[in-house]
């Protein structure tokens, strides 16, 4: 088992360097990689809040996802086209996850990915299909923010990402006022009563515990903050929006 | 006659469910597919597996119909999914029950060996746990601790 996949993604493509701040299938796949890559890292810790509120396997089976998302990845790396590797990853998902987060994850890229159509994506483009896929979510679920769901991580991210992006800022600056937004997002469920799921039955016990969906989906941003937020040619370690 | 999928997060509770429902089922059967765990041990649920299974269902009722009986949890979400996976025309023919699983599929089974139709077969499915409620009457302690200790 490796983490390898990083630093290789981008195939060389003369067509990229016109087309810089545009998000291209091979960058969406960099993005998820690096889900994978932290979801292995924190596989304990998702396993271990579970545990508290759960049935302990939130960490277990996303990693078993990503995992497989991986494999998916690895064995098509010509995917070109965003859509198809967004659905690709979220059906992967649905087919191996198991627990809860197979079908949520899974209808959140599937969304993206019908709302993701064109060969490339703008950033204004990549919120509207984060939005695509809340909306799955928020129906799939029956959920809304405040109820101790991975929403309340994810609904702040799109939030923080469109009024960022209206106000002008580089896709970069806006991804990371989406990852402040998740992970104050994913801190404020330890404080709510579970409204959904298993969590649930355990009505005002479930108090004072993080949400482990809150905590992956804070992950998925993060990952998105550090994989899209700045152009891949560019991926020196320097802070996004400095000039 | 109208179809059942069973959709567990265990094959081994799925297959006794069904041991349980065919124990009623001497002469004539409905079709009974079962999509449960992602393997024979690990527990789970695959939308693409119960959207499978639907379809098999399907061509086995001839068109009559198929209740989905669920456990909890993420079933319901992947049999949820499983729906937006058919064809149209198919998933017109579907109902998601919200009845139990053991007494939903034994009930929806025996009604479903009379040739009753989907709406027959879906109401006493979601209506499964009525008999045993109406044996014990409903003295559900509300939730709090002072009702338990």
């Amino acid at each position: 088992m490796t983490d390898s996949g990083e630093g290789h993604a981008a195939p060389p493509d003369p067509a990229t360097d016109e087309e810089a701040g545009e998000i291209r299938a091979a960058d969406l796949g960099r993005w998820l990689r690096e889900f994978a890559r932290l979801v292995r890292a924190n596989r304990d810790l998702l396993t271990a809040l579970d545990s508290a509120i759960g049935d302990a396997d939130h960490g277990l089976n996303l990693d078993r996802g990503m995992t497989a998302v991986v494999i998916e990845l690895d064995a098509a790396p010509r995917i070109s086209s965003p859509a198809t590797l967004l659905r690709t990853a979220g059906m992967t998902l649905v087919r191996t996850v198991g627990g809860a987060s197979g079908p949520l994850y899974g209808t959140l890229l599937m969304r993206m990915a019908a709302a993701c159509s064109a060969p490339t994506l703008s950033a204004e483009e990549l919120a509207i299909g984060l939005r695509a896929g809340l909306d799955g979510v928020t129906a799939r679920g029956r959920a809304r923010p405040g109820e101790k769901t991975l929403l309340d991580a994810l609904e702040p991210a799109c939030a923080a990402l469109d009024s960022a992006l209206a106000e002008g800022t580089s896709l970069g600056v806006a991804l990371h006022a989406a990852r402040a937004a998740a992970d104050a997002g994913r801190d404020a469920t330890t404080a709510m009563v579970a409204r959904k799921g298993r969590a649930s039955y355990l009505g005002e016990r479930s108090v004072g515990h993080q949400d482990p969906g809150a905590t992956s989906m804070a992950l998925l941003v993060t990952a998105a903050a550090t994989s899209l937020g700045e152009p891949a040619d560019s991926a020196t370690a320097g802070a996004p929006g400095s000039d | 006659m109208v179809a059942l999928v069973v959709v567990s997060h265990s094959r081994a509770l799925a297959r006794a469910a069904l041991g349980l429902a065919e124990q009623m089922l001497t002469t004539r059967r409905p079709p009974i597919e079962l999509a449960a765990g992602l393997d024979e041990q690990t527990y789970g649920t695959d939308a693409t597996a119960i959207a499978a299974a639907i379809t098999v269902a399907d061509a086995a009722s001839e068109g009559d119909g198929v209740v989905v009986l669920t456990d909890l949890g993420s079933a319901v979400l992947s049999a949820d999914l499983a729906l937006e996976l058919l064809d149209d025309g198919l998933r017109e023919r579907v109902v998601l029950s919200p009845g139990p699983l053991v007494e939903g599929l034994v009930m929806a089974a025996v009604t479903a060996a009379t040739g009753a139709d989907l709406t027959r077969v879906a109401a006493v499915a979601a209506d499964a746990l009525m008999p045993k409620q109406a044996a014990l009457g409903r003295r559900t302690p509300s939730a709090g601790q002072d009702d338990l200790s």
